[in-house]
């Protein structure tokens, strides 16, 4: 057994620390700045916010009753993120303020008769641990040593600390867990990137093209919308998906491929539309570098070759060439947006990029559209301590084009190695529970083992808090001000978050969190505004508003600076690459040593009585940050595995039935999973919605319901290119017994 | 395959996975009610038919019975309301489409009906008995004086009674297993039944009990028909019917159907009391209880069985 | 004046948006739900069909539990819409027992409670709270005697279809398929 440095906490034994919470409600102190825009009396009052539920940040009013208390949450009519529909969690935003397993004043770790508790502390406590902690830090190690991990709109100011302290260690998962690849395979190919929310025009689409991708169930509000509209204007959709996805039964063309290999099926759509010239010409020759070299590479790529990989008909593949075409310029081959899956993912998202440059869809009405937002001006603050390492240096000569911080990596580097110099010591995580989120459970753990500081900042007791030297309780998005949300679109909009009602229990906005730590540790020069309204009020003005103007609009359409939302025609174009052109071959890729075209390689397949997990969204749930909201909870309390009727029968299982999985590694689930017998999944692959199996005994509602898809991916097929986490290479098979429990100690 | 779910976790109590709003109260009081009905149906037939001197068990003994059923079915509809304090609300209105209404309305008429029946032989059946009050005296013989007019009022609503407690059910064409007309004269025949089996129980009239094993036997086999009938109906019906038939041709129900209510509840105690009536030497109470417990069994199994057959999911 | 509602099936992606709008516009209790999402599929892998249904209360022309209910509390209102008046209520259970659509449940109250269309809002001039939200826009309401209403002309350009057509309730929640 290994005795362990940290110890997984659960409530049960958190320890009263006196005094503390008694006086934190008096102690608030920035209680008054926000007071002073709540009125005194509340008739049904609106207040504008942007929802935080998820990434997609629409905007919308928060209506509270008489007494102060919020009702609920609807969308703004103006906003063109949500056209004034909130998707359910959006709606169900509410119970994220209600759910009364909050986390709800700091928590200190500290050792009790050999150990090791929670204690209760005031935030002066809990600053004055931090702030120690990270000076000791800065002196062995450097500033460097101490990384972010944020998701979420908080990260804004808790950045701005951290860079004032002196590191550039900013990361989320969002980009080496999720849509890197894309980013990097679209930047190599148009030199810009794909962005949030996607530059994609569905609206006025013709031909919407899903590789895997399943709007709809992934509940990305405004493409759900814009969906939606395709159809009612009988647009052609395509969906490329082993499973019969929401999008596919919705579709014209569903192609029920084989798990793994979707680049087959992209190349050979390439070689489709080249060899039979449906490629835009005009299009291509203007733009595009590398035609000819793309034509003679992918002359292997037959759709009859691609018959025997992908097991999709050669005449579904050239019909839905021929679709694509028809559509051109007005198709969207969709990048997706949760795309690292087999380690190759950039490449098949180069793939997806020269599909749509090949027919012409960048930067044409029904393709991809150039979006504008505001340029908002930071608040003057002394300039940052310029960082004498990066997480870079961590890894060598790789990932040169990974363009933000990979979490990921951040995590591995944070297990000493004799190879490593800056090994990091320091963790601050706000928003993200990279126990449910990074892949590879015990590589996360192992890391989190090596750190001298855990703080971690959040709204829920996620399974994280459970490891951190310090908890400080967020409050939520209903109760506090952030930065203006400013995010490209057709249009830019500006939409404002204001507190609709006053912080429940003893916990604090981020902005408030950083600057108060800020001020602890000699940095308060950095936030230099006296409160966030000050900071919003001198932003907004100089764009032309106010926040006086903006707490009465919620939301403000800019008019954008240049007329170039989709290209001129004939119009000449300068691309952010190091050709100037569109990329079908990569100068960029070529230049650090990979395939500058996409080739196709296989990936391993399930053994027998094994099948590939995969997994994805429900529209009601947000990661694993949902699943104790009351109000979702009460739609989907768990999640089930879907099995197809054929593997029922060779299993014996019943609908409904709890089994336990087992992966390649053999690490079984923690908790069994519900069977779901369905024709609507291939008989070789399994499917379940990630973001359940909460550990945590604090999350009352989440705790125990369904499995985690997280804990079954060991196996990370990583993207050289990106450094990317690949994690649909990974196989379960059914436990029908309840396992032996094995003792983990961690 | 077809796979037809509910994706946004509803779970309703008394409604999902399957509903289940109506649990002992509705069948103990379709039951007593039923059983109520044939007592008193006997009570106030053979009452005009001038046989009050040759069947006193039919006609004064059993009917006090009667009214502490029908307080008890009262009783148990009460408890059965999810709103009590507002139950006066019954009472209020008279709508003839709803069978709820017709049940509070023909129960408050045949309980005090009942009540006065009894009341009316009281003095015959205890001749010690003594009112200690001119007033109830006088009742009394003013009560005696009106038995007839009694009788045909009670012999009418006794059949009301029965029906009902069978179309209480059949009203629902949301439960497949309900949606049949045959529930009605199923009902009232197995309340009849009941009824029938109480006599036998408690009389030490030969005369009467050999009537009362006739009449049982009779009404065991249109009852059987009736059985069969349904069945037959079921399975010549839509799918949803069909279905609700295999709750009872193979499905959950099956074993408890067959054996309780048709074997023990009918055909066991039809063969016994033939015997009987052939001479055979069976002590009576055994058919008699048996046809009692199968009326129960039969409501209990029909409303819970109704309850778990739906149209969707 | 006769409301109804239209669900075009070919754009709802379940998100069930529209239950969780309910539930907080209507601050309906905790476990329970006015309305729901369905989805059927039918067929064998890979030649499959699915079809998903927001569902609630049919407001019925010819509602049984308006037959049924021994008080008169369920009773049709304005439009055709199927009210519960909690006063006259008595729980008894018959109008949940007779709903083929299983709309209605007991409210832990005592009465019993299901889908209004939410009246309230209407009577204001408003869409009822799951229209409103339906991030799909896939859910039309209106007045079907009015031939320029919304979900008029919806029934009349598409295909559509009312659940358990046999039970002869005259069901006004329409799919569009």
């Amino acid at each position: 057994m290994r005795t362990s440095r940290r110890n997984f906490i659960k409530i049960s034994s958190i320890g009263v620390g006196g005094a503390a919470v008694a006086g934190a409600a008096v102690n608030w102190t920035s209680g008054q700045i926000i007071n002073e825009v709540i009125p005194k009396s509340f008739q049904y009052k609106k207040t504008s916010t942007y929802c935080e539920v998820c990434f997609w940040k629409c905007a919308g009013w928060v209506t509270t009753n008489e007494n102060g208390e919020v009702w609920k949450v609807e969308g703004h009519q103006d906003d063109p993120h949500c056209h004034g529909r909130l998707c359910p969690r959006g709606t169900g935003g509410v119970g994220m303020y209600y759910d009364e397993d909050r986390l709800k004043t700091p928590l200190i770790r500290r050792t009790k008769n050999g150990k090791q508790v929670y204690e209760e502390a005031s935030w002066e406590d809990a600053f004055a641990y931090i702030a120690n902690k990270l000076e000791l830090i800065k002196e062995k190690y450097g500033p460097e040593c101490v990384a972010l991990f944020t998701h979420g709109s908080g990260g804004k100011f808790l950045g701005q600390f951290l860079k004032a302290y002196g590191s550039n260690n900013i990361t989320a998962p969002s980009f080496a867990q999720c849509r890197g690849p894309r980013e990097v395979a679209f930047l190599s190919t148009f030199g810009e990137l794909v962005l949030s929310p996607e530059r994609t025009d569905i609206r006025d689409t013709k031909c919407l093209v899903l590789i895997g991708s399943h709007i709809g169930e992934n509940m990305h509000n405004g493409q759900v919308q814009e969906m939606s509209q395709a159809i009612d204007n009988g647009a052609t959709i395509i969906t490329v998906d082993p499973r019969f996805s929401t999008a596919a039964s919705k579709s014209k063309h569903w192609l029920p491929i084989k798990p793994a290999t979707d680049l087959a099926l992209l190349l050979a759509w390439i070689n489709v539309i080249i060899n039979e010239g449906w490629f835009d010409k005009e299009y291509v020759e203007k733009y595009c570098f590398g035609f000819e070299e793309l034509k003679a590479h992918v002359q292997q790529y037959t759709p009859e070759w691609a018959y025997g990989i992908t097991t999709i008909e050669p005449q579904v593949i050239r019909d839905t060439a021929k679709e694509m075409a028809k559509a051109s310029p007005a198709v969207i081959i969709h990048p997706g947006r949760h795309v690292t899956w087999y380690g190759d993912d950039t490449q098949r998202l180069r793939a997806v990029a020269i599909l749509n440059a090949l027919l012409g869809s960048w930067g044409r009405r029904g393709g991809f559209y150039n979006p504008e937002k505001v340029s908002l001006p930071e608040f003057p603050h002394p300039p940052f301590p310029k960082p004498e390492k990066t997480w870079k240096d961590s890894f060598p000569d790789q990932f040169n084009l990974a363009y933000e911080v990979l979490s990921s990596g951040i995590c591995e580097a944070s297990i000493p190695s004799p190879e490593r110099d800056c090994s990091f010591k320091g963790w601050i995580v706000n928003g993200t529970n990279l126990i449910q989120t990074l892949p590879n459970q015990q590589q996360t753990l192992d890391a989190i083992q090596n750190l001298e500081l855990l703080v971690v900042i959040d709204t829920m007791p996620m399974e994280i808090t459970g490891y951190a030297d310090v908890v400080l309780p967020e409050c939520t998005y209903l109760e506090r001000y952030d930065a203006i949300r400013n995010s490209p679109h057709r249009e830019p909009y500006l939409a404002l978050r204001m507190p609709a009602t006053q912080p429940k229990y003893n916990s604090k906005p981020d902005w408030w969190i950083a600057k108060k730590l800020a001020e602890k540790m000699g940095l308060g020069a950095y936030f230099g505004w006296k409160n966030i309204e000050e900071m919003l009020d001198w932003q907004l003005k100089k764009v032309g508003s106010s926040l006086k103007e903006m707490q009465k609009l919620g939301v403000k359409k800019m008019n954008r600076e240049y007329d170039d939302l989709y290209f001129a025609k004939g119009e000449e174009i300068e691309f952010n690459t190091n050709t100037g052109k569109i990329e079908l071959f990569s100068t960029e890729l070529q230049a650090e040593g990979f395939d500058p075209m996409p080739k196709y390689t296989p990936h391993p397949e399930p053994q027998e009585g094994f099948y590939r997990l995969n997994y994805g969204r429900a529209p009601m749930h947000t990661f694993s940050r949902t699943s104790n909201n009351p109000n979702l909870h009460a739609l989907m309390p768990e999640n089930a595995l879907w099995v197809n009727p054929k593997v029922a029968r060779q299993w014996g299982l019943k609908n409904g039935q709890e089994i336990w999985l087992k992966n390649q590694d053999g690490k079984v689930s923690d908790f069994p999973i519900k069977v779901r017998i369905t024709e609507r999944i291939r008989w070789d692959s399994v499917y379940m919605v990630h973001g359940f199996g909460h550990k945590e005994q604090r999350l009352s509602r989440a705790n125990g319901k369904g499995a985690s898809d997280t804990q079954m991916i060991t196996n990370v097929m990583m993207d050289p290119i990106m450094g990317g986490t690949g994690m649909r290479g990974n196989f379960v098979t059914f436990l029908i017994e309840k396992p032996e429990k094995e003792e983990v100690t961690l | 395959m077809k796979e037809e779910l509910i994706i946004s976790g509803r779970m309703n109590p008394k409604i999902d996975p399957e509903l289940a709003i109506w649990h002992w109260e509705i069948p103990f009081y379709l039951f007593v009610g039923g059983l109520a009905a044939g007592i008193l149906f006997f009570a106030s037939f053979y009452y005009l038919r001038g046989k009050e001197n040759e069947m006193p068990n039919t006609i004064k003994w059993a009917p006090i019975l009667a009214p502490i059923l029908l307080v008890a079915g009262l009783g148990a509809l009460f408890l059965d309301l999810n709103h009590k304090l507002y139950f006066w609300q019954l009472y209020t209105i008279i709508k003839l489409q709803s069978p709820m209404s017709w049940g509070a309305w023909t129960l408050l008429v045949i309980t005090p009906l009942s009540m006065l029946w009894c009341f009316s032989y009281l003095g015959e059946l205890f001749p010690k008995w003594n009112w200690k009050s001119q007033m109830l005296s006088k009742l009394e013989n003013y009560v005696i004086k009106k038995r007839r007019i009694i009788a045909w009022v009670m012999v009418f609503f006794s059949v009301i009674l029965g029906i009902y407690t069978g179309i209480l059910l059949s009203a629902f064409n949301a439960r497949p297993l309900w949606n049949t007309s045959i529930l009605g004269p199923l009902f009232l025949t197995s309340g009849l039944s009941a009824g029938a089996a109480f006599i036998l129980l408690i009389s030490k009239n030969k005369y009467e009990k050999q009537l009362f094993r006739k009449i049982d036997l009779i009404i065991i086999a249109v009852e059987l028909f009736f059985i069969i009938h349904m069945f037959m109906g079921f399975l010549a019906s839509t799918q949803v019917q069909i279905e609700a038939a295999q709750l009872f041709l193979g499905g959950d129900f099956t074993l408890p159907f067959w054996v309780f209510v048709v074997f023990l509840g009918m055909i066991v105690p039809a063969l016994l009391e033939y015997l009987e009536m052939k001479g055979q030497k069976i002590p009576s109470y055994i058919p008699a209880v048996l046809v009692i417990f199968g009326s129960l069994m039969l409501r209990f199994i029909i409303v819970n069985a109704g309850q778990v057959s739906r149209y969707l999911y | 004046m006769r409301y109804a509602m239209a669900i075009d099936t070919r754009k709802c992606v379940g998100c069930s948006d529209c239950v969780v709008a309910c539930q907080i516009e209507n601050k309906v209790p905790e476990g329970f739900c006015r309305d729901w999402v369905v989805e059927a599929t039918s067929g064998t892998y890979p030649k499959l069909e699915l079809e998903i249904r927001s569902e609630r209360c049919n407001q019925c022309g010819n509602a049984p539990c308006v037959r049924c209910c021994p008080t008169g509390s369920s009773h049709y209102a304005e439009g055709g819409i199927v009210l519960v008046d909690p006063d006259k209520c008595i729980g008894c259970g018959a109008c949940i027992a007779s709903c083929p659509y299983d709309a209605r449940y007991v409210h832990p109250e005592g009465y019993v409670d299901k889908c209004t269309f939410c009246i309230q809002r209407v009577r204001k001039g408003q869409q009822p709270a799951c229209v409103e939200v339906c991030p799909t826009k896939c859910m039309y309401f209106g007045d079907l005697d009015d031939p320029n209403s919304e979900v008029a002309i919806k029934l009349k350009e598409r295909k559509h279809k009312t659940l358990i057509p046999e039970a002869g309730t005259d069901p006004h929640l329409y799919f569009l398929i």
